[in-house]
């Protein structure tokens, strides 16, 4: 007789659902990333317990003040204070980053899987995806919020639709490659539907390449936003946000660098570990996915 | 049957292996994947290592060729002297220089071992450049006899041919070109001919044995076919775990094999003598003669239809009809190439049929819906090749199985409780329902996938090359698996193989396609044993061992 | 093949017209009102009724698709209702520096990020590969702007080697234009040699892999064949896709750098079109690259039968 069959244990229905390596091998990169993202998500989000300003509260007398114990990091041309402003800014960009992220995995997920499954919606989606993907991803979202307004709204979904083809095309592709593996033709061969097809045995599959993505499209949402409001198309400058406060700094950058400095190594180091973070999932969930989505 | 039974104990001594040791780096709790292997090759003598998968053959060959992959593997132990030069002392540069010039190597797959960007005769050509320095013109002259003397057509065109457009034969004759071109004292063939159809194989292994013979070369040469091993072997080494457990010359090991494995081995390669015809009575007489599949002029062509698209795409099969009666077994046997699988996937209306008529169990269904199609489909089900990929990796083991009953009104309950009876039957227990595929063996999965199929109760099986990349042990068992759910069920089996040998064991009546059409069609016992067709004669000659019955250790008797 | 190509040529038709689409129902449906811009602030409802009625925006949504696409087939690109000029002629003026930027930049990345990649990918696992991936993952994090401005602090105001902004075109002052145009091109470059380093790469580790690397290995070629002569031309399709899937990255990357460096090309040009919802401008650029994009990508797609013989047409 063969090899015995192998005891189960409940760690391996992890690994059976999601498929992942028996081995995990992380570095030190991706532990440390995960430390420094949780430390930012957590300082921004308990900001009004630490910060020293209102970071909206502008004195007239106190401008472009170096750094002080007063003003940890100085003030900005309106006199607020900017160590309060680089932890406040980061909750809008954060949220701008992953509600970017969510909704586009969703349309995309949707989209991606009508085009993988009907080949008659196919060839019209995959054309008007096309299109989209060749008009330049910022300046398609500079339009769209120029033209729509600069709610926070406005501006993730002037994120989104960009990113949404990228989305469809990978679904799509997943889809089709796992619509050839012979468990699929066995489901179809033992009567299954095709939605029930669809949805139990080719779904899944999108899974891990989807949660990849999505860390991708939140740091890039993220480095969009901030690109945005230096150009003057962002969320309302009222509001602050990493990219709004760069902004507005731009100008006196060469009388005090710290007023791109600060928030653009916040935002840096943000993107950094979100993508460090995506990689380490792409190793882990797919090494074939480095050739897909580079 | 004739074997090789040349003396060499006056050749020197070329390949000389010292209990070598392989393991995995910094991993001594590991057990090694080479354990104190130890074998020797003369001049001129060919050396067969065999084994199953995971045996550590490959393993040897790439520790010699010094190719181990760096990070992954590490020679821990013994020595490896090549015509007196102990190979693990030297340096990378000395390494690269003994290799193509004094040890090269040919592979199993030759589509994948040749660059596809390089035209085959400066690939060939390489070796020249890089050990010596003749000019480019005598290169060019150097490479087109040896190209004369693999046998390739119209040397220049094929000089300046890619890889892609060559057949798999003329690419095997590339790689041996290549590896001879220097007249290297050893020669270790990896499986060379496991990839090719078995006309092609036996014209690789008369090369071989043909330039063996003129440069006096050693050959190791590695396979796990027993039959590649009556042909053309002068030693044969046994391997297993990563340990040789029996060495001695052909004929001995093949007539009196001393070790329990070895013997195992053996006695697992399938006859080439059909089974014993079967009467076609059944238990159930009003079951007696029932067509449960009938093909009639189908005729699959591939694209040809398009927008932009002329042309008459690729015609696949043409022209194939035949029957099937429950409880009997009808193989279609074809190289690669032949149509034999598209024939399979019509049937299962997997791919759809371009013409003709396909019957089961009474409804036609070559042109019903997809929707119309549904209800039938309980009546044909199929086990394919690849047993890692034919289960859902997600799903636990009961999940899949259930999945069809289901589709059909079976509660769930009630499709559990069969799951686990179905379980027993294929010979795994009921509790393994609550795993993973992936705590399976390749053998387990397809009997997991048999069960799957047997669940719908169907009235024909279409096995689809189910055997073919199992280990020839575990083949035998599945094998007979399926013998038995055919008694105990009465299903019909069609079974597509490449393989006479297993043909022979498992069907009835036998189909053989070439090009997509038909060349004969008959009872197993008349197409293998008196083949009336030139094209079937010439595959059951070609059948390496043919004349050898191994399951016994002695010549084939005819009956 | 020439069939091939025409029918690909014909392929790019239908995307140019829905980006066409697009773009127009993305202007016509916003809430802006472009008669309402070019009649000033000071204008009365009646004379804007009055503009809309002449620019026909009073027609219904496909008339004014129609009147527009025939105008675009004619080459007439219409007229920016903030200057007054014509749409051609701004970009005409606006192009050259945009391009020799975008080509000093492509030349820049291609030449660095291929050996990076193919170094990463030999050295797999080493410092040489790290250090590789380091400067990858950095540069994607870093927004292209941070970059401009780290590069004019420490390249022009601390170490004084350059000025800060402007540009020279090369035919007035080759020298100048270096001066000038080599920051603004390091900064777009970034991303682009991390995007192509990353997938120099990972193709190179897959194709390491292959069997036919081990035969060539088996055959004692040198290292730097194995890598050179073997594994980069193998590798070189997909490298070639990211370049021209990269190209979009290159041109968001040109509007935000033009900025920084306060370089009178078509990327500010559009910027500031877009902030001034100077709708003809926005249209005709939005177009421009598309076009531009679809076409560098159809070259890319046609040149990979030259890298592989076993893509034909």
């Amino acid at each position: 007789m063969e090899k015995a069959v192998q005891p189960a244990s409940s760690s391996q229905w992890l690994l059976g659902a999601l498929s992942l390596p028996r081995r995990w091998r992380l570095g030190a990169a991706p532990i440390i990333a995960g430390l420094l993202l949780l430390a930012i998500v957590l300082a921004t989000l308990l900001a009004p317990l630490f910060v020293t300003h209102d970071p909206l509260a502008m004195e007239a007398t106190k401008r472009l003040q170096p750094p002080s114990s007063e003003y940890l990091l100085g003030t900005d041309p309106y006199g607020r204070d900017m160590f309060s402003r680089v932890f406040y800014g980061g909750r809008v960009s954060l949220l701008i980053g992953v509600g970017a992220a969510l909704v586009s995995i969703a349309l995309g997920l949707i989209i991606g899987l009508i085009a993988g499954f009907f080949r008659t919606a196919d060839a019209i989606i995959m054309r008007i995806m096309d299109s989209l993907m060749a008009i330049p991803a910022i300046l398609l979202a500079i339009a769209l919020v120029a033209l729509s307004g600069a709610s926070i709204g406005s501006v993730i979904i002037a994120i989104t639709i960009p990113e949404i083809p990228r989305v469809v095309r990978l679904v799509r592709s997943v889809v089709l490659s796992a619509r050839e593996e012979p468990y699929v033709e066995a489901a179809t061969a033992l009567g299954s539907s095709m939605p029930k097809i669809l949805i139990q045995h080719l779904m899944p599959n999108t899974m891990a390449p989807l949660i990849v993505q999505g860390t991708y499209i939140c740091a890039s949402a993220i480095l969009i936003e901030a690109i945005l409001s230096f150009l003057g198309a962002g969320v309302s400058t009222e509001i602050p946000t990493w990219g709004n406060i760069m902004a507005e700094g731009r100008s006196y950058f060469q009388l005090n660098p710290g007023l791109i400095f600060w928030p653009g190594l916040m935002l840096s180091l943000c993107i950094l570990s979100i993508n460090l973070i995506g990689d380490t999932a792409r190793d882990l969930l797919d090494p074939r996915l480095k050739k897909r989505e580079a | 049957m004739r074997f090789n039974s040349r003396d060499f104990s006056n050749n020197k001594v070329v390949l000389d292996v010292r209990d070598l040791s392989v393991r995995l780096p910094n991993q001594p709790q590991v057990a090694p994947i080479l354990n104190q292997v130890s074998l020797q090759i003369r001049a001129g003598e060919t050396a067969c290592l065999v084994g199953e998968s995971g045996s550590g053959k490959s393993v040897t060959s790439l520790a010699v060729m010094g190719l181990l992959p760096k990070d992954a593997l590490r020679v821990t132990g013994g020595g490896i002297t090549l015509s007196g030069r102990n190979l693990l002392e030297l340096t990378q540069k000395e390494m690269r220089a003994a290799r193509a010039r004094n040890m090269a190597m040919i592979f199993q797959e030759p589509m994948t071992a040749l660059n596809p960007v390089m035209r085959v005769g400066d690939q060939i050509e390489e070796v020249l450049k890089v050990h010596g320095d003749l000019p480019q013109k005598a290169r060019q002259e150097r490479v087109l006899a040896i190209m004369e003397q693999v046998h390739l057509p119209d040397v220049r065109r094929v000089y300046a041919s890619y890889p892609h457009q060559l057949s798999g034969g003329q690419r095997q004759r590339i790689m041996i070109a290549m590896a001879l071109i220097l007249e290297p004292e050893l020669l270790i063939a990896d499986e060379p001919t496991t990839a090719l159809d078995v006309t092609t194989q036996g014209q690789i292994l008369k090369l071989i044995a043909e330039l063996q013979e003129k440069q006096d070369t050693a050959v190791l040469f590695i396979t796990h076919d027993m039959g590649v091993v009556a042909e053309i072997a002068d030693s044969v080494h046994v391997m297993k775990d990563g340990q040789v457990v029996e060495q001695a010359p052909v004929e001995q090991l093949l007539r009196q094999p001393r070790e329990d494995y070895t013997r195992k081995l053996l006695k697992a390669v399938p006859s080439l003598i059909p089974r014993q015809e079967r009467p076609e009575t059944l238990s159930e007489p009003e079951s007696q003669g029932e067509k449960v599949l009938q093909v009639q002029k189908l005729r699959k062509v591939y694209g040809g239809r398009g927008f932009f698209r002329r042309g008459e795409g690729t015609l696949a099969a043409e022209d194939v009809s035949f029957a099937i009666t429950r409880g009997r077994t009808l193989g279609i046997v074809g190289e690669s190439g032949s149509g034999k699988s598209t024939v399979a996937r019509c049937v299962m209306r997997l791919i759809e049929p371009t013409d003709g008529q396909i019957v089961v169990a009474g409804s036609e269904i070559a042109q019903l819906s997809r929707q119309a199609l549904r209800p039938h489909r309980r009546h044909i089900q199929i086990v394919f090749q690849d047993p890692f990929r034919s289960l859902n990796p997600r799903w636990k083991v009961g999940r899949s199985l259930v999945e069809g009953p289901v589709n059909y009104g079976a509660s769930r309950q009630e499709a559990m409780q069969q799951a686990g009876d179905l379980m027993e039957l294929v010979g795994l227990p009921r509790e393994a329902l609550g795993r993973y595929p992936h705590q399976f063996s390749g053998g387990q999965r397809q009997r997991i996938a048999i069960a799957r199929a047997v669940a719908m109760k169907p009235d024909v099986l279409v096995a689809d090359e189910a055997v073919s990349a199992l280990d020839v042990s575990i083949q035998a068992q599945v094998l007979e698996l399926l013998a038995d759910i055919q008694e105990k069920l009465g299903v019909a089996i069609l079974f597509i193989t490449h393989d006479l040998r297993v043909a022979a064991q498992i069907c009835d009546d036998i189909l053989v396609m070439q090009n997509g059409k038909i060349v004969e069609y008959g009872p197993a016992g008349d197409v293998l044993a008196n083949p009336r067709d030139a094209y079937t004669r010439a595959l059951t000659d070609a059948a390496p061992g043919r004349g050898w019955d191994f399951a016994n250790f002695r010549e084939l008797q005819s009956a | 093949m020439l069939g091939y190509i025409i029918r690909r040529i014909l392929a790019i038709l239908p995307v140019l017209l829905i980006v066409a689409v697009i773009v127009f129902l993305m202007l016509r449906l916003s809430p802006g009102d472009p008669a309402a811009i070019l009649a000033g602030d000071a204008a009365t409802p009646a004379q804007i009724d009055r503009i809309r009625t002449e620019l026909g925006l009073n027609d219904p949504l496909h008339v004014q698709f129609i009147t527009w696409m025939g105008q675009l087939l004619q080459g007439d690109l219409g007229t920016s209702l903030i200057s007054r000029t014509d749409v051609w002629t701004m970009i005409e003026r606006r192009i050259d520096p945009t391009i020799n930027i975008a080509l000093l930049t492509i030349f820049i990345s291609v030449m660095l990020a291929v050996p990076m990649g193919v170094i990463a990918a030999w050295k797999h696992r080493t410092w040489a590969d790290y250090l590789v991936m380091t400067f990858s993952v950095l540069g994607f994090s870093i927004p292209v702007f941070v970059i401009g401005y780290i590069f004019i602090s420490i390249f022009s105001l601390q170490l004084r080697w350059l000025p800060v902004q402007g540009y020279t075109a090369p035919s007035e002052d080759l020298l100048g234009f270096f001066q000038r145009a080599i920051l603004p091109a390091l900064t777009l470059a970034t991303i682009y040699i991390a995007l192509i380093a990353r997938m120099t790469r990972a193709s190179m580790l897959e194709v390491l892999n292959e069997d036919y690397i081990r035969t060539a290995r088996a055959k004692g070629v040198s290292e730097r064949d194995v890598l050179f002569r073997h594994a980069l031309r193998n590798a070189a399709v997909p490298i070639m896709t990211i370049i021209g899937i990269g190209f979009a990255l290159l041109i968001g990357g040109v509007v935000v750098t033009e900025s920084v460096f306060n370089i009178p090309g078509i990327g500010r040009l559009t910027v500031d079109a877009i902030l001034a919802r100077d709708y003809p401008v926005i249209q005709a650029m939005i177009l421009l690259t598309a076009g531009i994009y679809v076409l560098v990508n159809l070259l890319i797609d046609l040149s990979y039968s030259l890298i592989d013989p076993r893509i034909r047409y």
